[in-house]
């Protein structure tokens, strides 16, 4: 960070140039990839919770026109690999299509192949499938019970992890602190649902030994589980990373679709497509978020300072496990927020339930865990009779306090939290904002105040891999970047996930034109495939700023130490002795100088003018190691992500006592995310997760009944924010840098939605605390809110 | 069955089966697919099209039912290729998109709506795109797209239809619409 001289690109408000082709309707998604011969999948849906699959026939099915094959469990189980677990739990087998057995409602049974979508449709409800009912669950506390039924009886419980942390001196803390209180809240099982289903289709080339795939993906390490699961070499999958993704934010992951349509693509000789309908992705996308209930209890004194923490986060992970157990981890590196607590006691639990399976969602995990700590901070603050934003002020880690260790083991690296907080008041006039809650509640309605402070840990390694599965050794996640520059002067580099919306193609070129100092419009961005990739982690744990362009600024770094080499040896001087401006290399004393072509023309065409040992060609390479994170956990510590933004919502929130649909009036962030990189892109991040926030806490919920049955199944039920339930945001800007990346910047990606949930439920219950009720549970629906205050008008009448 | 339908002023002709939307035949058999399935139960307005000039669910509506209307697709709406309209440009301008998934659906309601009324306040943008759910932006820059476009639009001397359909006065097509109260 030290001696960055003044920012020419970076920070400047420069277009995002991905936008073009997406306003052009030039955006090029799994479903519009053209390929020849081209055959259609549809899936079974099983219609019970859990049932023995007694038998599968077929026969009317393959009748039917166009039909080409339909594919059951044990047939596809045989030729592949079970789906890979996160933890080591080898009796909770997956398959993607279910074998011998249905886990849930939803679960894909068998896949039908056809000529059309239609045709496989209309012949998947030829299949006749007998069932034997079983004992389900879907209770979380329920599927705690050792008594309940396994959803895996080979498991032998629904416990996938049951793993309680003890940081610091937890008892000894509670003791010594004079007030102690203790709550429950639960968040309900959401998604990031994007607008695009998930998608993928696959083409295999037996003389070439080749399997191509093209998906709407986000996900690590994605080609080395298709190549496991069936069985064939890595370099044999070749995923086409230059397909656009229609919004992800965690949830695309897609392994079981993508071993369905590449083993058919093998059996039958032809390319084939699954792209699930609005129905497949809601009921058995295996895309649901956190389903999570905390008991928390903090340890506190009278002026509202928390000392220490316990809490027990119970989350019901759905029928099979993946990676979804892991988001129980990830919080472990903001475990206290941003506060001094001393020490915490963590019980991670982990059930199996007969929902379906989680997913990665934005902030994987660390939405829910936010809003249990901040309304633990809430509750203190009624309970020692201060000002909430006071007692956040108290508890919170001062800027001379950076890098601070947190009692699990992370350091966070920067921040002004107090500074941040001072803006947004004073930008919202916190007293006046006061004032119109009153007014409004004087008026007859219901209003209230939010409250949110949180950290967005960013830059993504995967320590929680191994906290949590001691036989995972992972301690890289790393990312990298190539540039080239070609024998006509032109720059091209390569990055190696795929576009879901966050401006990876912006980010670099502006990194490197930046270093470069050449104008980043000028440089080409490309998205090679799998095959011809560097290594990877994908856009996940909001870590592209940092590591993406941390590899693009190193390479570009290294491109400049090669050109400024090649001058020096020219004009017969020390490198050091050089200066690099705008690609032309000069030496005032000796009074020379090179131009960009002139290097071109020496790389590409002049080997006889290289310094000795020197490559020739202009091309350089870097994989870039997350900052911080380099060790495996030690004593149930570890180092999570290496950056730490810190985000501060106010929210005023009003609403007819009758009605209870609550309108947000005002919604204002502090938001410092160290140095922006592309702020169009930062602003729309923060934007996006504060809308997804809106719906986690007020609208969202896949719900089941008693029966196992999924009554959210469509966006008639299952609500997603509109511009109507969406407030304009004003955003107060504040950067802290990063003392571990190259410009100081933070991650942003999940920014906004980390803390929202939080405000919102702050705000509905600052709104309904004079009633003297409070709402517990996400979301807090429209329903919810009128029938809890008719209640306690009743309850008062009588 | 045969259908010869109006498609960004060009007839298209097709052989397609009665049941088929017309969002699957704008994509399948004319290949524009800058039309998109999002959940094809007229809730998202990511299919949206332009019939006779307003936003209109392409996912509820059968090919069969388009004839004799002009149809209009994102495709339609670059004045050239390679080059954007002020919409279009407007929405780069503010960065009104991530993913790009909604946002023809979101480019064809706001030229629609700026055909229609030259100064729309803030309201009358967010009521206009409340039919399209954008998972990615929260709207924001969206809105500021709009207002951007609209007053680039005024300045500009682009002919746009007179006294036209307001947002939520104008006649409907016969095809259904979506829309969420």
């Amino acid at each position: 960070m030290s001696n960055v001289p003044p920012l020419k690109f970076v920070s400047s408000n420069r277009r995002v140039r991905e936008d073009r082709r997406f306003v052009a309707g030039q955006g090029r998604y799994v479903a519009d990839v053209a390929i020849e011969g081209l055959l259609h999948i549809a899936v079974l849906p099983s219609q019970y919770p859990a049932a023995r699959i007694v038998s599968i026939d077929a026969a009317e099915a393959m009748k039917m026109p166009g039909v080409h094959y339909v594919l059951k469990g044990e047939e596809l189980a045989k030729a592949t690999e079970p789906l890979m677990n996160g933890l080591d739990t080898p009796n909770v087998r997956r398959f993607p299509l279910a074998v011998g057995q249905v886990r849930y409602v939803g679960e894909w049974v068998v896949a039908v192949v056809a000529e059309t979508r239609a045709q496989a449709e209309d012949a998947a409800e030829k299949v006749r499938v007998e069932y034997e009912k079983l004992p389900y669950v879907i209770d979380s506390e329920e599927a705690y019970d050792p008594s309940s039924p396994p959803v895996h009886a080979a498991h032998g419980s629904n416990l996938l992890l049951d793993k309680t942390f003890v940081w610091g001196e937890v008892d000894k803390h509670f003791a010594e602190s004079p007030r102690h209180l203790s709550f429950r809240v639960i968040w309900g099982r959401s998604s990031t649902v994007p607008i695009e289903t998930f998608g993928v289709a696959a083409k295999w080339d037996p003389w070439r030994e080749i399997l191509d795939v093209w998906a709407s993906i986000q996900m690590p390490k994605y080609s080395d589980q298709i190549a496991r699961c069936l069985r064939i070499p890595l370099n044999n999958v070749r995923v086409h990373q230059d397909v656009d993704v229609g919004g992800s934010y965690g949830v695309k992951r897609g392994i079981k679709q993508t071993v369905i349509v590449a083993h058919l693509a093998r059996l039958l000789g032809r390319p084939v497509r699954l792209i699930e309908d609005r129905l497949d992705n809601m009921r058995a996308g295996d895309a649901h978020g956190p389903d999570r209930i905390f008991d928390v209890e903090v340890a506190f004194d009278n002026e509202g300072i928390v000392k220490s923490m316990k809490m027990r986060a119970l989350d019901n992970v759905g029928a099979y496990a993946g990676r979804s157990p892991f988001q129980l981890g990830k919080p472990i590196g903001a475990i206290v927020g941003p506060y001094k607590i001393q020490s915490v006691k963590y019980h991670a639990v982990s059930v199996t339930s007969n929902k379906a399976a989680q997913e990665a969602v934005r902030g994987f995990g660390q939405a829910p865990t936010n809003y249990a700590i901040e309304t633990a901070i809430d509750k203190v603050a009624a309970a020692v009779s201060l000002d909430r934003i006071e007692v956040r002020r108290r508890n919170f880690i001062r800027s001379e306090e950076f890098p601070y260790l947190i009692p699990s083991g992370t350091r966070y690296d920067s921040g002004d939290y107090h500074t941040v907080v001072a803006k947004v008041l004073a930008h919202a006039d916190y007293e006046g904002l006061k004032r119109e809650r009153d007014q409004l509640r004087a008026s007859g309605l219901c209003a209230g105040i939010g409250i949110a402070a949180c950290l967005e840990p960013s830059g993504g390694n995967s320590s929680f891999e191994p906290l949590l599965n001691e036989k995972n050794t992972t301690t890289t996640w790393m990312d990298s970047c190539r540039i080239n520059v070609d024998g006509l002067g032109f720059v091209t580099a390569t990055i190696h996930t795929t576009s879901s919306g966050q401006g990876h193609e912006t980010l670099a070129a502006t990194v490197i034109g930046e270093v470069l100092e050449i104008d980043p419009d000028q440089i080409r961005i490309v998205r090679p495939d799998t095959l011809s990739s560097l290594p990877s982690n994908s856009p996940v744990g909001s870590r592209m700023a940092i590591m993406l362009g941390g590899a693009a600024f190193h390479a570009a770094q290294k491109l400049k130490a090669k050109i400024v080499r090649i001058a020096a040896h020219q004009f017969g001087c020390a490198e050091k002795d050089v200066t690099y401006e705008g690609g032309t290399v000069s030496n005032a004393a000796l009074k020379k100088k090179l131009g960009w072509m002139e290097h071109v023309t020496i790389a590409h065409r002049n080997f006889h003018l290289l310094p000795e040992g020197m490559e020739p060609g202009l091309e350089v390479t870097h994989v870039m190691q997350v900052p911080t994170g380099t060790q495996l956990p030690k004593d149930g510590r570890v180092q999570m992500y290496p950056c730490h933004s810190f985000e501060f919502h106010l929210v005023l929130v009003a609403f007819d006592p009758e009605i209870g649909k609550p309108e947000i009036r005002r919604y204002v962030i502090g938001h410092d995310c160290g140095t922006v990189i592309n702020p169009h892109i930062v602003k729309g991040m923060t934007l996006g997760g504060i809308a997804h926030g809106i719906g986690a806490s007020l609208l969202e919920e896949f719900v089941y009944d008693s029966e196992g049955q999924m009554l959210t199944q469509s966006f008639m039920d299952y609500l997603l924010p509109s511009s109507h339930e969406v407030p304009h945001v004003e955003i107060v800007h504040h950067c802290t840098p990063s003392p571990f990346t190259v410009f100081g910047q933070k991650g942003s990606g999940e920014s906004g939605y980390l803390g929202s949930p939080a405000a919102i439920s702050g705000a509905i219950n600052d709104a309904v605390a004079p009633l003297g009720i409070s709402f517990s549970k996400l979301p807090i629906r429209i329903a919810a809110i009128s029938d809890a205050i008719a209640a306690a008008k009743n309850k008062e009448k009588a | 069955m045969k259908v010869r339908l109006n498609v960004n002023r060009q007839l298209r002709e097709a052989d397609i089966e009665p049941r088929k939307t017309l969002l699957d035949t704008l994509r399948e058999d004319f290949l524009l697919v800058g039309c998109h399935a999002g959940c094809e139960h007229g809730v998202c307005g990511a299919c949206t099209v332009l019939i006779d000039g307003e936003p209109s669910r392409s996912c509820l509506m059968f090919a069969v039912q388009a004839d004799g209307y002009e149809i209009t697709t994102i495709e339609g709406l670059s004045p050239a290729p390679g080059e954007l309209s002020i919409v279009q440009d407007a929405f780069c301008e503010t960065h009104g998109l991530q993913c790009g998934f909604c946002t023809p659906g979101m480019i064809l309601t706001a030229h629609a709506l700026l055909e229609g009324n030259e100064a729309p306040t803030r309201e009358d943008i967010v009521e206009a795109i409340s039919g399209n759910i954008c998972r990615c932006t929260g709207y924001g820059q969206i809105v500021e797209a709009i207002e951007h476009a609209a007053d680039r639009l005024r300045k500009t001397n682009v002919p746009r239809k007179t006294g036209g359909a307001a947002q939520g006065e104008a006649a409907q097509p016969d095809g259904p619409r979506g829309g969420r109260s």
